[in-house]
């Protein structure tokens, strides 16, 4: 009986939206798109952007400049997209003020697109190749992140315009069961890491006798390296607001909290706008369109604690308390904000929702492997060409992602001083890729060809977290990179359980002696017995899986623990007390002083032959003259163990350096 | 009242329905390891952990504090996997807290000597350095002090600050390993309009808190 009218409503809306909405479509005239997210920000994208609005003035060319969030190319932020009529829309990268100017000049006065910064055309035409070709593209499944970087995430109308709130459409005819059948059979389990079955999680909640019940989007992402949640929270944040009232309606909550960092300004804000915007249209509030539904959302800003990505403490910080974890059960679902019954889903996993209702549950599930439906994102960071964020089905292969689609380990160029000289380009070589963050694990090349899912990745010692994906190469130490997690996972311990406040200062004192060169063998015993206490002893996720990177090197890297303690060696040459620097004499140039001003303590000096060495006493081991040295030369190189480096031939007393 | 019976380490045990492992041991003379614990609370803090053991059909030890007894349940206090954490645990604290017993305001009634002596396991950590913190003794109050350097981070004169006395003078400062027990904006004592009542002194386990 409702139907009738709260369609009419939508359509009503959505006329509206297709008549703001330019689209990629050419009658609307040009439009240009720059990205404007964290990463396109931090790139300079808000330069661009003037220097696109100044351009245009000058030129007096017609043209409407939206800003959008991400593509996910964070390598090639500043990024824009180019709608102009005649031509396809283009997308170009690694754009700077200066290259956005001339851009337009030669698109629009000459009609030459400037296809040497073009990334690829956004459609199918015969005069640019599209980005769909490229090696990236081609193998990506975009399906979170479809509306990432093409809408204006601050203009709800275009989120509308592209199907946005169609899923809501969907939902409302439905019975709440069967919403929850839906997403059963999209197969969907909880993106925020733990992979727990979100129909299910949903069912306890929905079963629970106790009213009112509450609905929490965890948007608290922490771990160094990840960001999937920040760019759909800045992108398209009306997927987490819809997925959130289906999720309400479906365990009859009828309000919402998104609990997201107070370090993320740009999403705050961008969030604050669409809840304001979606309460507007009557998407939010009391009878949604005038249904029998209402649900509102609540903004919580977290104070900056990992451990308030625990749900339980996330629980104790809305309510204003201590952001400390308690032991579950009670879960959540059946006693949590308040003490009432309480869901609490990653971003990831509400943005899922409103596409599976309006794709239907077959088509979501149909890619994907047993067990793992449907796609995951990673972001990819570290020693890797492409980084940024990238969704592929699940069951992609970990060399697929970081091979095929990541672009593989970026080669450290060496300039030289010639004038005119190539300069020179050293490969490097994979050597590890931390997965899931600080709470992850370390993997070697050898399990590259691992699907990604969440239960083959927990068998190989890591787990799937929420995505972030640290590629390390051959310059990257094991037990330094093992030290550099856990010491951010010791920082953010909570205090509040033995295991995680006492047990990881251990383990991290423990891992800082064998990086020093101070470590015993019997450490290590001790070290693998406090990593696995500290894991199953601990109260909350937390603590549990903080010894995962330290567990995972131990395991695939032993080699490089023992070479730290018997060697007083860092085979990667990463552990800076346990290498020096040292100029190669057959190599230096007699009349290059190249190093020598680059050096911060004047370490270095001039020998009696007038080549350059270094004084261990004065080195601080900043690594300046290593990228000083031209690359013809390429004469300062690391040496570890110190004890192997010749002794040092005096200095020219004539000389003052 | 509904009863059930379980067995913990093959002894046959009647307890009231809804009671956790823990207060069933205890009550039965069974010695389970624990500081953080209090029976009243409906939600266990379930910090210390030292009062793991292992239950028949379950993976891996669970706190005794937070698991309620059903009936027919199979409990082992003292197996391989459950002293290896809990010995773990003990070793932790002990790393973190100074072993002068005679110096000790709680010398005699102390938990920590009262664990070490049940379970076995020495007082001073066999293979983990000691990590001692060197935190200011707050001495401002005219009837108890309160030494940081001793305390275990238990929770208890927080839960009957806050809960029981419902005065709220007491709460945990800072995060993770520096974390401490004090008051807000980690004033002295002495300025925190407490009501002299004496409960959290009579409540800590150890050292920390002890009467003038």
């Amino acid at each position: 009986m409702m139907e009738r009218p709260i369609r009419e409503r939508f359509e009503y809306l959505k006329k509206n939206a297709l008549k703001d909405f330019p689209g990629m479509d050419e009658k609307k005239g040009t439009t240009i798109y720059v990205g404007t997210a964290t990463c396109g920000r931090s790139a300079g994208s808000l330069e661009v952007l003037s220097s696109f609005e100044d351009i245009l003035k000058t030129l007096n060319i017609e043209a409407r400049i939206i800003k959008v969030g991400c593509h996910g190319h964070c390598y090639a932020e500043p990024m824009a997209v180019v709608s102009k009529p005649g031509w396809p829309p283009i997308m170009y990268g690694y754009l700077t003020p200066n290259r956005a100017q001339i851009l337009i000049r030669r698109f629009f006065n000459e009609e030459d697109p400037a296809l040497e910064w073009a990334l690829g055309a956004m459609e199918e035409n015969d005069m640019v190749p599209t980005v769909y070709e490229t090696p990236r593209w081609s193998r990506e499944r975009r399906w979170l992140l479809k509306n990432c970087g093409c809408i204006d995430p601050e203009d709800i109308n275009h989120y509308i315009a592209v199907g946005g709130y169609e899923g809501l459409m969907y939902a409302i005819k439905m019975e709440p069961g069967g919403i929850i059948e839906e997403i059963e059979a999209a197969g969907l389990r909880g993106l925020g890491g733990a992979g727990f079955e979100t129909w299910k999680k949903w069912n306890i909640c929905r079963d629970a006798p106790e009213f009112p019940k509450y609905l929490i989007c965890n948007a608290d992402e922490g771990d160094p390296g990840a960001f999937m949640d920040r760019t759909i929270l800045e992108s398209d944040p009306h997927s987490i607001i819809e997925g959130m009232i289906i999720a309400g309606y479906a365990i009859e909550a009828e309000s919402g909290y998104i609990y997201v960092r107070k370090e993320y300004p740009q999403a705050v804000s961008v969030l604050t706008t669409a809840v304001c915007q979606a309460r507007e249209l009557g998407l939010l509030g009391k009878n949604i369109l005038d249904s029998k539904i209402s649900f509102d959302i609540k903004i919580n800003q977290g104070a900056g604690a990992f451990v308030c990505g625990e749900e339980t403490a996330l629980i104790a910080s809305i309510e204003g308390k201590r952001g400390v974890p308690k032991p579950r059960p009670p879960y959540p679902a059946n006693r949590g904000l308040w003490e009432k019954p309480t869901l609490i889903n990653n971003v990831k996993t509400l943005a899922s929702i409103p596409k599976i209702l309006a794709y239907g549950a077959e088509k979501v599930s149909s890619v994907g492997m047993e067990g793992c439906m449907g796609t995951a994102v990673f972001a990819l960071a570290g020693k890797i060409k492409n980084a940024g964020l990238v969704e592929v089905p699940f069951g992609t292969t970990l060399r697929k992602i970081i091979f095929d689609i990541g672009g593989g380990i970026p080669p450290v160029i060496k300039a030289s001083n010639v004038a005119g000289e190539l300069q020179k380009t050293i490969k490097k070589q994979f050597k590890a890729v931390q997965i899931g963050g600080p709470s992850g694990g370390c993997l070697p090349e050898s399990l590259l060809d691992t699907p990604v899912c969440f239960d083959t990745i927990v068998d190989t010692g890591a787990i799937m977290g929420s995505g972030g994906m640290v590629v390390l190469d051959e310059d990257n130490c094991a037990v330094e990179t093992a030290r550099y997690f856990l010491e951010f996972t010791q920082k953010e311990s909570c205090g509040k359980c033995t295991f995680c406040r006492i047990g990881t200062k251990h383990m991290l004192n423990i891992l800082a002696d064998i990086t020093r060169g101070a470590g015993i063998m019997e450490d290590l015993d001790l070290l693998e017995e406090l990593a696995e206490t500290v894991k199953q002893g601990s109260l909350c996720n937390l603590g549990k899986t903080a010894p995962n990177p330290v567990l995972t090197t131990l395991r695939y890297f032993k080699e490089e623990y023992e070479a730290h303690i018997l060697d007083k060696r860092c085979p990667s040459l990463e552990c800076k007390d346990l290498i020096a620097y040292y100029i190669i004499p057959e190599k230096c140039q007699r009349a290059c002083d190249a190093c020598v001003g680059s050096c911060p303590t004047e370490a270095i000096y001039t020998r009696r032959d007038r080549l350059k060495a270094i004084d261990q006493e004065k080195c601080v081991k900043c690594a300046n003259c290593v990228d000083a040295c031209p690359a013809q030369y390429d004469a300062v190189i690391k040496i570890s163990p110190i004890s192997q480096l010749p002794e040092s031939e005096p200095r020219d007393d004539n000389r003052s350096n | 009242m509904e009863t059930l019976s379980l067995t913990i380490n093959g002894k046959k045990i009647v307890t009231e329905k809804g009671k956790k492992v823990l207060w069933a041991a205890r009550e039965n003379g069974i010695f389970i390891p624990h500081l953080c614990a209090i029976e009243e609370n409906p939600s266990p803090f379930g910090s210390c952990r030292l009062c793991f053991v292992e239950i028949e059909g379950k993976k891996e030890p669970v706190t005794s504090c937070t698991e309620e007894v059903t009936d027919g349940m199979i409990v082992n206090t003292r197996t391989e996997s459950v002293l290896r954490l809990v010995r773990m645990a003990f070793e932790l604290i002990m790393s973190r807290h100074p072993i002068i017993c005679k110096e000790c305001p709680a010398n005699k009634k102390c938990a920590l000597q009262d664990i070490s002596r049940e379970m076995g396991f020495k007082l001073k950590p066999k293979r983990l350095p000691q990590i001692l913190p060197a935190l200011p003794v707050d001495d401002s109050h005219s009837l108890f002090t309160y030494n940081p350097n001793l305390c275990v981070l238990c929770g208890l004169c927080v839960y009957i600050c806050n809960e029981i006395v419902k005065e709220a003078i007491l709460d945990f400062n800072f995060r993770g390993f520096i974390t401490k027990v004090g008051t807000f904006q980690n004033r002295p004592l002495a300025r925190a309009k407490c009501n002299f009542c004496l409960k959290c002194v009579e409540a800590c386990p150890v050292g920390a808190l002890s009467k003038k």
